[in-house]
Parts: C-alpha cells; structure tokens; sequence
C-alpha cells in the first residue's frame, strides 16, 4: 500500500525531499537536520545539519536551486546550500522574539517565509548587495502563533493559518526583487502585507495546515476542530466545511484540483473530494489488514483478562503509521496530478503513498 | 533561607491587557437568539414527542451570552428531556439530528457531567455512548475545543 521507512524512534517533526527524491531531510525532533541519501532502496545518512540550538520546526528544499532552509525554537533560520561536499549555513536575521513554526520557499525560489510565535511572518529575500538574506514583516492583524504557511503559485500570495482560528490570505509582493504583480482572484491592489482575505469556519479549534490547490483558486485548511474547510476565490470566496468524526488533522494536500489528502491523529490518510459545493469524504487510504481472529486458548484468554482487562488482543495500531501524522508533503508528481506523496509520522516513520497503487488496491477508489 | 511568601496576588495581574494586538474573542454575532423556546418544548413534552422536543430544544443554543443564569436554564431544561427517553429511543432521536446539532447536544452531555447526580448520570452516559456512535471523535473533540460553550 505504502513504502515504509523507518528512521528511529524519535517523531519526524518536518521532513523535505530534493528535486529528484534521492534525498531526504528531516529532524528527529531535536536540534539536528539529517541528510538521507537514497541507495538501494535504503536511506543511508550523508550528513548532519547541526546549526541550530534548539529544535527544528520547518524545513523545506527548493527544487531548482537545491538550497534547504530550516528554522527552529532558537528564533534562528539558516539557508544551506551544498559545495560539493557539505552545506554551508547563511544565517537569517528573523528579527522575532517567539520561536520559528514553520518555514516555505516561494514557488520562485527567490523568497521564502517563515511564520512564529510573535505573531508574525518574516518574508526573507536575498540582498545581493549586502550578501545578506533580510526580512520583512507581516503583522496585522495575527492574534496568535502562525502555525503554517502556503504560497499561491503565482509567487505573490501567502496563506497562514494561525492558532486563534483563522485563516489568512496576504500579498507578499516585495518590490525590491521582483516586478508588480497583476490582479488575481483574491484581489487587485497587492501591497506588501496587505490582507486580501479572513477565513474562519466558525469554530474553535486552531489552523494545523493550509494549502493552495495547484490552480491557487481554492485554499484549504484543517483545524484541531477536526475540520477541514475550502474557500474558492472563483466562487465568490464561498467557504465550505466539513466537520467530520476524526480525531483531529494535522496536515493536508491537494493532490488534483479537487481532492485533498489529510492525515493527523488517526495516524493515517484520508481523502476527501470537493464537488458540486460540499467537501465529499471518499475513503481512507490505509485499509488496515483484518487480523484473522485466530483461536486463543482458554488460558490465554483469561491471562489477558486478567492483566488488560479484556479478552482479546485489540490494542494494537492497525495502521502503517503507529502515532500521530505530523506533515504530508509532496513526493513526486504536482499538486494538480500527484504521483506519490508522502507522510512523516510521529513513530519515526516516513511511508510513501503512491497514488495509482492505492487506486488499484482500493476497490471502487478513483482519484480525480 | 529564602521566605515563602506565598503571595500569588501577582498572577491575577492581567499583563497582557495594555497589548494592542492580544487576542479578542470574536463578539457574539447575534445575541437575540438566547436558548430555545421553553414553552414550545414542554408542550412537545407533555405530549410524548421527545424527538421533536430534543431537537427543538437543541435550537439556538446560548453559546454567545455570558450570562450564566440563562445557560444553567437551558442546560436544565435539556437534561429534563434526554432524562425522558427511554434508552431504546434515543439512537433514533440521534440519527434524526443534524450533524450541528449533535455537537450541540454533546456540549451539553459535557455539561451535564459538570454536576454529578447519580440517576441522571447513568442516563447521560448512555446517550454520550449512542451519540459517539453517530459523531465519532470528531464530535468529541469540537466540545472540547469550541470557545462558544453552552
């Protein structure tokens, strides 16, 4: 159903991919990042990214011009770039006082942002002159943490969900390094920070996750309220939500137009369709094996009623993951047709979901 | 040796009241619809329509008021309706309510294990068992995060 890789015991808080998924960054909880190499079919560790103090929140690898950016509880973010036989760090001045969150490239790969417990994004850009990575600041009106970001695939919008319940969209136009943008669906005037929208689906519960759909029109986000809620701006910025009966999700993707993958608490995937007005659940993606209720002996049934308190052996975590989901991200393929994608666990996991498998593996699954 | 004052004055001291971006709850968007209908739901009552009286019951419920009194009345009145179904009956009531709702009639389920009464408890509990069944954790989860509690 799903490659398995198991890289210890400690939670995978965030992990990245390189361009071709040859390589594999991740931290084991702590203040370390990993460098995996893949080689035959097993990742082997190549290097350890050992710069920051304290634990690592976000990670993310641009594509194109293979740099890795990571940020961290030390308030610190550092830029990586590899000279053919280690990464060298660049150190980024945040300016917060609160820990890092999360971290994103642009789609350009010329900025990238990075949300915090001050209640604010840093967009960083590279100043050539100085030879220095500076940052710019969104503010208003953040309440709260900034739990994770996306950027619209246009280069110029941010989304951010935060942990006083809503989702926002910014512009993140820096007019020192890039030329104005047009107007798009979700607004015209595009200055820096300037608050094009404000989503909440009425409940508590903080934003765990947000994301663009690959055409940027439609922004989807989770919260701990166990929702997941999709506003369109060709709709009329009309929001849709779904509360369902899971345990909370802690992260999502879009993997077409119109399905998004979200995992969390339930420690496995699921997939929900959005058509015709309403978020659809259509199946989870990780049908856990019947175990064969095999015959138990007498004696063993009442040593295990006498030492759990019930008389068969269903404490065990049917599915691949053994705890919580903490990220899914993109593995190979796009947002608009995924390929595979992959989630980081809080069991040291990271399984790699390939789509058509699982389309032939789940009876009457098609993903479109 | 230092001194254990035992002072904690201090903690009530609300720093973070002078910061202009501190977080506000949202305002209550329509303070009109204050709990539901009480007349409306005796009357359902008396003539044996529990369904209808729990969902009637479940209707506008006081999340946005802070004022105590009326939500200890309407979560009264809501105990005296789930305590008037019979056990059978109630995986019925459940299936005919709306999924809002049932995050509704599980805050209040909540609310009433605030307060232990034994013969209400047992009640209660049956019906958190049949509409866990229904909600899931999901529905667990929204009582547990929500801001707006009744």
């Amino acid at each position: 159903m799903a490659t398995q890789y198991r890289f210890g015991v400690e939670p995978i808080t965030c992990h990245a991919w390189n361009k071709e998924q040859t390589q594999l960054a991740l931290s084991p909880n702590n203040d370390e990042v990993h460098i995996y190499g893949l080689s035959g079919g097993q990742w082997v560790k190549q290097h350890t990214l050992s710069e920051h103090t304290q634990r690592v929140t976000g990670i993310d690898w641009a594509p194109k011009s293979n740099r890795i950016v990571t940020c961290g509880v030390d308030r610190n973010a550092y830029v990586w770039t590899f000279n053919g036989t280690k990464w060298e760090p660049v150190l980024v001045i945040l300016r917060i006082n609160r820990a890092a969150t999360c971290v994103k490239w642009s789609p350009e790969e010329n900025k990238f942002a990075i949300g915090s417990g001050a209640r604010l994004i840093s967009v960083c850009y590279y100043e050539s002159e100085n030879n220095w990575w500076v940052s710019k600041h969104i503010k208003k009106p953040i309440r709260s943490t900034v739990t994770c970001l996306d950027w619209h695939p246009n280069n110029y919008l941010l989304a951010c969900g935060s942990s006083d319940f809503k989702t926002r969209v910014y512009s993140a136009y820096v007019k020192e390094i890039e030329s104005k943008p047009s107007a798009n669906e979700w607004g015209s005037k595009l200055p820096f920070a300037a608050m094009l929208g404000e989503y909440s689906n009425g409940g508590g519960g903080w934003v765990h996750a947000v994301c663009f759909s690959s055409s940027g029109t439609k922004l989807a986000w989770v919260g701990h309220d166990s929702s997941i809620s999709i506003v369109d701006a060709a709709n009329g910025f009309n929001i849709l939500t779904a509360k369902t009966s899971y345990l909370p999700f802690t992260s999502c993707l879009w993997v077409t137009e119109n399905s998004l993958v979200v995992g969390g608490y339930d420690n496995l995937p699921l997939l929900f369709n959005c058509s015709q007005g309403a978020i659809n659940f259509v199946n989870k993606l990780d049908i856990p094996k019947k175990s064969g209720g095999g015959s138990m002996s007498a004696m063993k049934r009442f040593q295990q009623m006498d030492t759990r308190g019930r008389d068969s052996e269903d404490s065990k975590v049917v599915t691949l993951h053994q705890n919580a989901i903490r990220q899914l991200t993109l593995h190979s393929g796009s947002k608009s047709s995924c390929a595979k994608f992959a989630s980081g666990g809080n069991d040291g996991q990271i399984l790699v979901w390939d789509i058509r498998t699982l389309e032939s593996q789940i009876a009457g699954l098609t993903i479109s | 040796m230092s001194v254990n004052t035992g002072a904690k004055l201090f903690r009530k001291v609300d720093v973070d009241q002078f910061d202009e971006e501190r977080f506000v709850e949202d305002a209550g968007d329509d303070s009109s619809a204050v709990g539901p209908n009480e007349s409306e739901v005796n009357n359902l009552l008396a003539q044996n329509r529990n369904a209808e009286a729990l969902k009637a019951v479940l209707n506008n419920p006081p999340v946005n008021t802070k004022d105590q009194a009326i939500k200890d009345r309407c979560a009264s009145l809501v105990l005296r309706v789930l305590s008037a179904f019979k056990v059978s009956e109630m995986e019925g009531a459940i299936n005919g309510l709306e999924q809002p709702a049932q995050d509704v009639l599980m805050k209040y389920l909540y609310r009433g294990f605030e307060s232990p009464k034994e013969a209400v408890q047992s009640n209660l509990l049956a019906w958190h068992e049949k509409l866990f069944a229904v909600g899931g954790y999901g529905c667990i989860v929204r009582v547990l995060t929500d801001r707006k509690t009744v």
